[in-house]
C-alpha cells in the first residue's frame, strides 16, 4: 500500500514538469485534442516517404502487370473452358466457383494470380523492409529521432505497422482490381461467400507479406550495408522458392522406409516430410490460400485412406471449413512472423545508436 | 551556489576489456557553457551517450535536471536536446519539414509546430533555404539546421557533439556566435565537446579535458593552466633586429629572467627583412616592461613585444607530452 502510495506522489511530482517540459504545447491548443503520439507521427512519415519513393512506383508497376497478365490469361482459359462445356458449364457455374476460377485458371501462357502472387509478395516484403534501420543509421538520421523523447521500440515498430499498412493497401487494392476487372471482362458477379473467400485469402496474403517485411526489417538491424541486407533477403526468398521443396525431396528419398510395404513407416516418413515441407512460409501460404480459393480442396492432408476417398462427398467446402483448414497454416504464418519480429526487437534493443556507426 | 544541472558521480562504461570512461565525476551549473574536450576516442561520445539515456553505463549514476537518465531516458530527452556529431536529415525533406517532424515527436501540435520552426529558421539564417531540400545543403547550413532542429523543443540544456567539425572558419565563429548569444538570451546550459581549442575557449565558461575515459582537469582557461603546470612562469615573446645575437645575451643577463630561447619565427614576417629574430623569455617575475627598456637601452629596434598568455593549446600541449611520457614510462 505504501509502495503504491510513493508511486503516486511520484506520477504527481511528474505531470506538472511534463507540462512545463513543452511549454504552451497543451495549454495553447484546444483542450481534449492532445497532439498525436510520435508513434503514430513516425508511421505517417514513413509511409508518405514510401508511397512517394522510386522503389514503390516500380514495384508497384511490376506487380500491376503481373495481375493485368494473369487476368489475361484467366480470362482466355475461362473462354475456352465455357465454350468447351457448352451450355451445362453455364448451368452449374454458380456451384463451380466460376469467379474464383479468375484467381487460379490459367491457359497455360502466363502463371495465374495465385502463383504470380506467391511469387511476388515477398519481393514487396524485402524491397519495403530492407534498408529500414540500416539507411537511417548511415543517414545519421537514426540517433537524432532516438535522441528525441521516442521509445526506442516505438521506431521499430513504426517501421513495421507502416510498411504493413502499406502492404495491405497494395494487396488489397491489387486484389479488388482484379476482381474488377473480371466483373467487367466475364460479366459474372461473384457470390457472397466468393467474395469473403478472396478478401479472406488477401487477408492471408498480407500477412504473409508482413513475415517478408519483417524478415528483412531483421536483415536491416542486423546489416549496416543496404545491400547486404537486401541480399541476405532475395537469398531467402530463393531459398524458399527454389531449394527448399528440394532439399526436403531430397531427404525424403533418404529417409524413405526400406520396405515400402510397411504403411505405418511411410506414413510417419510422410508426416515428417510434410512437417518439414510446412516450415516454409511459401509453402504454408500455398496451401493456405489454394484452399481459400479452391473450395474444392477438402484437405490438406497427402494421405487420404480409401475408405475416406469413397465416402467424402465431391462437393466444395463451405467456406467456413475451409477457414477452418487453413487455420493452423495462418496460425504458422503469423507465429514466424512474431518470431522474426521478436529476433528485430532484440538486436535493435541492444544496438547501441551512435551517429553513423 | 547553485544545484547543478548535469551530475555524473563515478560514471563508468566498459565495452568488453576496453574502459571507454572511467569513473568520472563531473558536475555542471546552470546556464554555463561547458567544454568537454579532449582528443579522438577519448570517450566525449560514450559520456554524452549515457547522459541521454541512450547507453547504459556499466556503474555510476547520470542525473541530468535532477532525473536519472538511465531510468527514465524519456524524461531526459523531453529536456535535452541533443546534436549529434555529423548530423543527418531527411535528404529528401525540405528544411521546414524535417523541424517540423522533429517538433511533433516531441507532441508539439502541428500549428505550433510550424510556427516554432519558421522562427527558428530565421533565428540561424536558413530562413531563405527553408523550402529547399536538405540533400542540397551545405555543411555550414546542415549544422546550422542542427542547431535549429535541437532547440525546436525548446531544451533546459543542450548537448552538441563537435559542433563545429568540418565548417570553414567563418562558419565556425558564426555557429559559435550563434550558441553564445541562444545561451545568454534563453539562458540555456550547454554541453559542447570538441577537439578544436580554440573554439571552445571561445565561447566557454569551463572547460573539462578529457583523455582516456578519465576527465584530468575541470575549470577556466586560468585555473585549468594552473592544474597542470602546476608553478606559475611569465613569458614574453619580444620581436628585435638582432644580427649578432647580442640583444639575446643582454637579455639573459637580466634579474629574473629564467631563459631565452630563439622562438620559431612566423616565417612570412622574415622572408625578406632577414635579421629579425623572435626570443621568447621565461621569467619568475612579470619583466615585461623592464624587457622593454633593455631592448632599447641596448640601442636595437624593437619591433614587437606581447605577453604570452597559456592558451588551451599549450594545456593541451603540456598535458599530452606528460601524457606520452607517463605512457612511455609504464611501456
Amino acid at each position: 500500500m505504501s509502495a503504491w502510495m510513493a508511486k503516486l506522489r511520484e506520477r504527481a511530482a511528474i505531470s506538472p514538469f511534463r507540462s512545463a517540459a513543452a511549454p504552451g504545447s497543451e495549454r495553447d491548443s484546444a483542450p481534449g485534442r492532445r497532439p498525436p503520439s510520435p508513434f503514430w507521427i513516425m508511421v505517417q512519415k514513413e509511409f508518405g516517404d514510401h508511397i512517394r519513393s522510386w522503389r514503390f512506383m516500380i514495384l508497384l508497376g511490376i506487380v500491376t502487370l503481373a495481375c493485368i497478365g494473369s487476368i489475361y490469361a484467366s480470362v482466355t482459359a475461362l473462354k475456352n473452358g465455357a465454350g468447351a462445356s457448352g451450355a451445362s458449364g453455364q448451368a452449374d457455374a454458380a456451384s463451380s466457383f466460376l469467379f474464383l476460377k479468375m484467381f487460379t485458371e490459367s491457359d497455360g501462357s502466363l502463371p495465374n494470380f495465385l502463383t504470380f502472387l506467391s511469387f511476388l509478395a515477398p519481393l514487396i516484403g524485402i524491397a519495403i523492409g530492407f534498408d529500414a534501420v540500416n539507411s537511417e543509421r548511415n543517414k545519421g538520421t537514426l540517433s537524432r529521432v532516438i535522441s528525441q523523447p521516442v521509445h526506442r521500440d516505438d521506431f521499430l515498430n513504426a517501421k513495421f505497422v507502416a510498411g504493413l499498412l502499406l502492404i495491405a493497401v497494395v494487396v488489397f487494392s491489387l486484389g479488388f482490381l482484379v476482381m474488377g476487372m473480371g466483373l467487367l471482362t466475364i460479366g459474372y458477379p461473384p457470390s457472397p461467400e466468393e467474395f469473403w473467400r478472396v478478401v479472406v485469402a488477401l487477408i492471408v496474403t498480407t500477412v504473409y507479406v508482413g513475415l517478408w517485411l519483417n524478415l528483412s526489417l531483421l536483415f536491416s538491424v542486423r546489416f549496416r550495408q543496404a545491400a547486404t541486407s537486401a541480399l541476405s533477403g532475395i537469398a531467402i526468398w530463393i531459398f524458399f522458392l527454389v531449394f527448399y521443396g528440394m532439399i526436403v525431396n531430397l531427404v525424403g528419398n533418404v529417409t524413405a522406409p526400406s520396405d515400402p510395404s510397411d504403411a505405418l513407416a511411410v506414413m510417419h516418413q510422410q508426416d515428417w516430410l510434410m512437417l518439414l515441407q510446412r516450415l516454409s512460409p511459401a509453402y504454408l501460404f500455398q496451401e493456405a490460400a489454394s484452399t481459400l480459393l479452391l473450395p474444392d480442396v477438402r484437405t490438406l492432408n497427402p494421405f487420404v485412406t480409401q475408405d475416406q476417398a469413397y465416402l467424402a462427398l465431391n462437393a466444395p467446402l463451405p467456406f467456413g471449413q475451409s477457414l477452418l483448414l487453413v487455420w493452423p497454416q495462418v496460425v504458422a504464418i503469423v507465429a514466424e512472423t512474431a518470431l522474426s519480429f521478436a529476433a528485430s526487437y532484440v538486436a535493435f534493443m541492444r544496438q547501441e545508436i551512435r551517429s553513423r556507426s | 551556489m547553485e544545484p547543478a544541472v548535469i551530475e555524473l558521480s563515478k560514471l563508468t562504461k566498459r565495452y568488453g576489456e576496453f574502459t571507454a570512461v572511467n569513473a568520472l565525476d563531473l558536475a555542471i551549473r546552470p546556464g554555463e557553457i561547458y567544454g568537454l574536450l579532449g582528443p579522438n576516442g577519448a570517450g566525449k561520445t560514450t559520456t554524452i551517450l549515457m547522459m541521454l539515456g541512450l547507453t547504459e553505463p556499466t556503474s555510476g549514476t547520470v542525473r541530468v535536471c535532477g532525473i536519472d537518465a538511465t531510468r527514465s531516458p524519456l524524461l531526459v530527452k523531453r529536456r535535452v536536446g541533443y546534436m549529434p556529431d555529423d548530423i543527418g536529415f531527411y535528404e529528401d525533406r525540405t528544411a521546414l519539414d524535417n523541424l517540423i517532424y522533429t517538433a511533433q515527436l516531441n507532441r508539439i501540435p502541428l500549428p505550433e509546430a510550424r510556427a516554432r520552426a519558421e522562427l527558428l529558421l530565421n533565428q540561424v539564417g536558413l530562413a531563405h533555404a527553408a523550402g529547399k531540400r536538405v540533400g542540397a545543403f551545405s555543411r555550414g547550413m546542415r549544422q546550422r539546421l542542427g542547431l535549429a532542429d535541437v532547440l525546436i523543443k525548446r531544451p533546459e540544456i543542450i548537448i552538441l557533439d563537435e559542433p563545429t567539425l568540418g565548417i570553414d572558419p567563418e562558419g565556425v565563429r558564426e555557429l559559435l556566435l550563434l550558441i553564445r548569444e541562444l545561451s545568454q538570451s534563453e539562458g540555456l546550459t550547454v554541453l559542447l565537446s570538441s577537439h578544436h581549442l580554440h573554439q571552445v575557449q571561445q565561447i566557454c565558461d569551463r572547460v573539462g579535458l578529457f583523455v582516456g575515459g578519465k576527465l584530468i582537469a575541470s575549470g577556466d582557461i586560468a585555473s585549468l593552466s594552473r592544474q597542470l603546470d602546476g608553478d606559475t612562469t611569465f613569458e614574453v615573446e619580444v620581436d628585435v633586429r638582432d644580427p649578432d645575437g647580442s640583444v639575446s645575451e643582454r637579455l639573459g643577463r637580466l634579474d629574473g629572467v629564467l631563459s631565452v630561447e630563439a622562438a620559431a619565427s612566423d616565417a612570412l614576417a622574415v622572408s625578406g627583412t632577414g635579421s629579425i629574430a623572435t626570443y621568447r623569455v621565461t621569467s619568475a617575475v612579470e619583466l615585461t616592461s623592464a624587457l622593454a627598456l633593455a631592448v632599447v637601452e641596448h640601442g636595437a629596434p624593437l619591433l614587437g613585444l606581447r605577453p604570452v598568455r597559456a592558451g588551451l593549446d599549450d594545456i593541451y600541449h603540456s598535458y599530452f607530452e606528460g601524457g606520452a611520457a607517463h605512457e612511455r614510462l609504464d611501456g
